[in-house]
């Protein structure tokens, strides 16, 4: 179905695996500041290498570009398979974006283990780049769970809240749950393609080769589900999440809350690989239903929170739902603007974890009670509040309101009672935000407030004038990302509109074309 | 053209250190807008600029893109020019406030957006400025922060515009769905493609939208509290410009309206009960800048009214008026409140005609503007849209809008007598400083008083004024008919309004000048009514029971039971398995899939390891993980083995 192109240079490889080897340079260090230091180069150098992958990515295409692919484990077919696309190659300069501001966000406000620290949060890079770079369904599996170790131990160790060992291990069993569905449905699809080929393939690229008979498809889809749901989280697999943001550290909260793998997941895997059971109407119709449920229930939760970063949890619930139902709308708009949200949620929501971070390092939490009138003692901090809010709620002009505008086009395409519904999450979205806003920035000064207040310091300036930076680019002239995404999204389209025994039919004539470049198992 | 519009663009985008640079940019634009104005005098043609593209992908494509014509015309000469002026009253009127520079920023920012709603070529543009201006209306509200009443003020703004927003959205998914783009020149030359039934809900949808920012019924509440922002700021955002974006919506859109009888009807009743609903309140209010503003509620009501009756030329005669002696008698109730030392209660004011003789003037001349006096701005307008609502049989419409033009005049000139006729009840301490504003105030004044005097010319005679054929080819009504009316009606209408408005004049001249203690007499004869209107019919209070409250405690309720019931139900999974043996297991492995034992062997491991949570015993994870791993791997490969020996 895809063509692939390699690159000359194993860029991808470097850009998984530059993370770890940095994260083993900083075991023998004993200077902090050299730590930090480096910590934060291999970081920024992790980010050059991902800015150089998007400029030499070739935009409008569908194409696995920069394709690496080394046999691991012949007589299974897994392979050490990595490659991006439209759909992938964003989340790799979002997730080494994030990782700069997550290494400069802890410089101070890690006190204990910093190296230790530091080690996770790269180490932590190194699996969401596998995550989003592998094709072999076996090694992505691999990194979905290896990712778990990190975080386990960034909340466990460095989180805030009292019950962090509890949220950490609540974390690890929810994703594990649904991980052992997922992995069976890979397992089901590869056999599968036994079935057709008598060899066995984890590769993404080959099962896509493979017609899925309609009743299994939906077996299958519904195994991978639950993997991706408990990630995602989609309602009402999320209960895990208001622990492991409220009680992790900040930065663990960013990426979890910045990082979309669940909803990567079904653009990558259920969509292409199980076309009939997607557009299946039972199925669009629950797991639309569960995201509409999502954004109301999320936004209405998130309006009578006291906790600022509860309330987060919960508004990134809600997001989460309106990316859901963009995805299940199945038509153009509803696909381009979810993976599009995805990203912007990555600069949105875990922004706005950031500024609670500020917060919480300044009054040790971040209770509305304990707060009011903070526009006064931090001009600075309001400002950036103000604008980072903003563009979560979906304010035209910032990435937000892009995202949203095309998720609710698209439901509303697929049909108008889901746009009807979608829509009013918009209201509870402004009004969940400008409440708290109202009691903690604005008013009189809260009694609680500490009499000396800094406003933010340099290096949180910088965290929060990327963050702007990117919120605007992305509100203004979206142009770049669009073409990014585009061609993978169109083919995503076809592939549903043509599903997957006729998508075969098809691509054989391509194959054809293409001089061979794509096998075709008889 | 594009470097036109993208120079006077750019000047706004330019962050101001000084009020100076901000109202010089504003000037420049303003001039910028002659230019363009004259342009389209002399080539009315529409033209449009496209900037570059924004949103694309599959069907649709955006861009970021322009239209001028006679109608975006009339609003930048509008947003521009009273802006401009506004903006020369504010360096006056905010100088020595905190946050100067702050206040200036969002004034401009304010302009661009106000300039991308009126100039945008598509749907979309319009959003972003009528999303913008709403930032900035609830940013400027919001200005005095640390009260709690302003940041109130401005989160309801924000909100209850955002309930019409929401319509505003759908209207644009509708569009979209039907004619596969944006832009208005493409779908409005399609609208004849449209069923009634889809014109109709298009047009409600709009509607909404309209309704929100326009402040009409029901969504009109959070107007009145928008007063907590800087007096310019309700004379620019809350009166002149932002708030008449509904109305400039519903006129771009007039072909979708003119084929949806029930939603012009719509339009036309809502605006016919906010003119007269909102005179009520009006008549009882007793802060300076809540009488103004519900006049505005009215007087939008009023151009909605003359929407639905089709009479789209005379909404923006009135817009346009409106703009001219609404700012004028904003601004000098800021003058007045300036001089006052910030003292905005009317019952603390009177007899201050002697002391700020400026502002005394160009307060009547704003008064007698909006009441409807002849030859002011006001009457042409008002009378046009109330000759328009009689002609086309509309009599009720007539009735609500006659009876507001009384109240309109009575309130005014209670206002007015309270506020500078009679004896002075002005707070001693106070009274010792009251004085004229500087120039830089009083002069912004007297031009927007030589425009509400003769700002009506522009539309005499009526029906054939020179605002009408400028109008013509983008506000007349699909299908329309010209009437033959006969010149006796509409002399015979125009006395009926004079005298209205006399009437009004007269009932206040008698109540608060002649027999001063009238007022308390009546309010407590006719308590049941002067509470009602006092307390503005207990909407607020309403709105607050059945919709706010409601759902915080729906959000309490809710976050319980996902704390509860999910989270619980979730874990009871676990639980299960570990409390009943092998029960949940086997349940399990025979409900989800027969074959498949590892989701049941999963559920044991999950059960054992929450058991060990919960005793505390297990904290190292690690060797859950690699046994967990173990174990999947182990059936995976059984479990491959075993179905490719079938």
């Amino acid at each position: 179905m895809l063509e692939e192109l390699q690159f000359g240079f194993p860029l991808l490889s470097v850009l998984i695996f530059l993370p770890l080897i940095g994260a083993l340079l900083l075991w023998p260090q004993k200077d902090q500041d050299l730590l930090k230091k480096s910590a934060l180069g291999i970081a920024v150098l992790e980010l050059i290498l991902a800015a150089l992958l998007l400029f030499r990515f070739i935009p409008d295409s569908a194409a696995m570009q920069f394709s690496e692919r080394h046999a691991w484990i012949p007589p299974l077919g897994i392979s050490y398979h990595i490659a991006v696309d439209g759909i992938s190659i964003l989340f790799v300069g979002l997730t080494a974006f994030l990782t700069v501001m997550i290494v400069l966000y802890s410089w101070d406000s890690v006190a204990e283990n910093l190296k230790l620290y530091l080690m996770s949060v790269l180490a932590l890079e190194m699996t969401i780049m596998g995550i989003f770079m592998s094709i072999d369904l076996i090694l992505f599996f691999v990194f979905w769970e290896l990712m778990l170790l990190p975080s386990y131990f960034l909340i466990k160790i460095w989180g805030v809240g009292e019950q962090k060992e509890y949220a950490a291990l609540k974390y690890v069993l929810y994703t594990l749950l649904g991980s052992v569905f997922m992995l069976v449905g890979f397992a089901l699809l590869s056999l599968n393609y036994h079935d057709v080929t008598n060899a066995y393939s984890f590769d993404f690229l080959e099962l896509l080769t493979v017609p899925v008979p309609v009743g299994q498809q939906l077996l299958i889809f519904w195994f991978i589900f639950m993997g991706l749901a408990f990630k995602a989280p989609v309602f009402p697999f999320h209960t895990w999440l208001p622990d492991a943001l409220v009680q992790g550290p900040i930065g663990m909260s960013v990426v979890l809350a910045g990082v979309k793998l669940g909803t990567y997941g079904f653009l990558r895997f259920s969509f292409p690989l199980l076309p009939e059971a997607s557009k299946n109407e039972t199925v669009v119709m629950i797991v639309m239903a569960l995201g509409l449920i999502a954004i109301v229930y999320g936004a209405i939760i998130a309006i009578v929170q006291a906790d600022f970063r509860r309330l987060l949890v919960f508004s990134s619930i809600s997001h989460l739902g309106f990316v859901v139902i963009g995805l299940f709308a199945l038509n153009f708009q509803g696909i381009q603007g979810s993976l599009l949200q995805m990203i912007n949620l990555g600069f949105t929501t875990a922004g706005l974890f950031f500024l609670a971070g500020f917060l919480y390092d300044r009054t040790g939490n971040t209770l509305v009670d304990q707060a009011g009138g903070l526009a006064s003692k931090m001009p600075l901090f309001a400002t950036f509040f103000l604008i980072i809010g903003m563009a979560s709620i979906g304010l035209p002009g910032t990435n937000g309101f892009i995202g949203e505008f095309l998720i609710l086009l698209g439901a509303f395409q697929a049909h108008w009672f889901y746009g009807l519904v979608a829509v009013s999450g918009v209201i509870f979205a402004a009004s969940y935000f400008l409440w708290y806003y109202e009691r903690a920035i604005f008013g009189p000064l809260g009694e609680k407030v500490p009499k000396v207040l800094h406003d933010l310091t340099q290096r949180e300036s910088i965290i929060a004038v990327s963050l702007c930076v990117m919120i605007f680019w992305i509100g203004l002239y979206p142009s770049p990302f669009l073409k990014m995404i585009n061609g993978s999204v169109q083919a995503v389209i076809d592939r549903l509109e043509r599903g997957s025994v006729a998508s075969i039919e098809f691509d054989k004539r391509i194959a054809m074309d293409a001089m061979g470049r794509i096998t075709v198992k008889e | 053209m594009a470097v036109l519009i993208n120079g006077f663009l750019g000047h706004k985008y330019s962050h101001d250190l000084a009020g100076r640079i901000a109202f010089g940019s504003v000037g420049l634009s303003f001039l910028c807008a002659l230019t363009v104005f004259m342009g389209v005098m002399a080539d009315p043609t529409p033209r449009e600029v496209i900037a570059y593209s924004w949103i694309f992908g599959g069907d649709l494509h955006v861009n970021l893109g322009f239209l001028i014509d006679p109608l975006s015309a009339v609003m930048l000469m509008v947003v521009t020019g009273v802006g401009f002026l506004i903006h020369v009253y504010s360096v006056g009127y905010m100088h020595g406030e905190e946050g100067f520079t702050r206040f200036f920023v969002y004034m401009n920012l304010f302009m661009v957006s106000m300039l991308l709603l009126v100039m945008g070529n598509n749907y979309l543009v319009l959003f972003i400025g009528w999303e913008g201006v709403g930032l900035c209306s609830y940013l400027l509200i919001g200005y005095y922060f640390h009260k709690v009443s302003a940041a109130k003020a401005a989160t309801k703004a924000f909100v209850v515009n955002r309930i019409g927003d929401a319509g505003f959205l759908l209207a644009i998914f509708l569009m979209f769905v039907n004619f596969k783009t944006l832009d208005y020149t493409k779908a409005l030359a399609n609208v004849g493609q449209l069923s009634t039934e889809m014109a109709t809900a298009i047009a409600l949808c709009l509607l909404v939208g309209a309704i929100g920012k326009s402040a009409q019924i029901p969504l009109y509440t959070w107007l009145p509290d928008a007063m907590e922002g800087p007096t310019p700021v309700s004379a620019l955002i809350h009166a002149a410009t932002m708030v008449t974006a509904g109305v400039y919506m519903v006129v771009r859109n007039h072909v979708l309206f003119d084929m949806a009888p029930v939603a012009m009807a719509t339009v036309g009743i809502i605006g016919g009960l906010t003119a007269l609903f909102a005179a009520t309140i009006g008549l009882v209010q007793n802060d300076i800048k809540r009488v103004l503003a519900y006049s505005t509620v009215s007087q939008l009501g009023y151009m909605f009214l003359a929407c639905g009756v089709g009479a789209y030329t005379a909404a923006i005669f009135h817009l346009v008026t409106h703009a001219f002696f609404k700012a004028l008698l904003f601004l000098s109730a800021g003058a007045v409140i300036h001089s006052l030392n910030g003292e905005q209660d009317i019952r603390k004011m009177g007899g201050l005609s002697k002391k700020i003789p400026i502002t005394y003037k160009v307060f009547l001349i704003g008064t007698l503007a909006i009441a409807g006096i002849p030859p002011l701005a006001g009457f042409w307008s008002k009378d046009e849209i109330m000759a328009h609502a009689f002609v086309n049989h509309y009599y009720v419409l007539y009735l609500f809008a006659a009876i507001g033009a009384f109240l309109t005049s009575f309130y005014m000139f209670r206002l007015t007598y309270l506020t500078f006729y009679g004896q002075s009840r002005v707070d001693p301490e106070v009274d010792k400083h009251i004085h004229e504003s500087p120039p830089m105030m009083t002069v912004p004044l007297m031009v927007l008083a030589g425009l509400a005097i003769l700002g009506g010319f522009m539309g005499v005679p009526p029906e054939h004024g020179w605002l009408h054929g400028f109008l013509a080819s983008v506000a007349t009504p699909l299908g329309a008919v010209p009437h033959e009316v006969s010149m006796g009606t509409l002399m015979g209408l125009m006395a009926v309004a004079i005298s209205i408005a006399l009437g009004g004049w007269g009932l206040a001249h008698y109540m608060y000048s002649v027999k001063p203690g009238m007022a308390d007499e009546w309010s407590e004869r006719y308590a049941g009514a002067y509470r009602t209107f006092l307390n503005k019919y207990w909407v607020d209070e309403l709105y607050d029971a059945i919709i706010v409250e409601p759902c915080k405690r729906l959000g309490q309720i809710w976050d319980w039971f996902d704390q509860n019931v999910i989270d619980r139900f979730i874990r009871g999974i676990g639980h299960g398995a570990d409390a009943s043996g092998a029960g949940i297991t086997w349940t399990e492995k025979h409900v989800i899939y027969a074959g498949l034992n590892v989701v049941g062997y999963a559920n044991h491991l999950l059960a054992w390891s929450w058991r060990k949570l919960q005793t505390g015993m297990v904290h190292h994870y690690a060797a859950v993980i690699v046994i967990g791993l173990f174990i999947l791997v182990h059936f995976l490969f059984v479990w491959l083995l075993g179905t490719s020996v079938l």
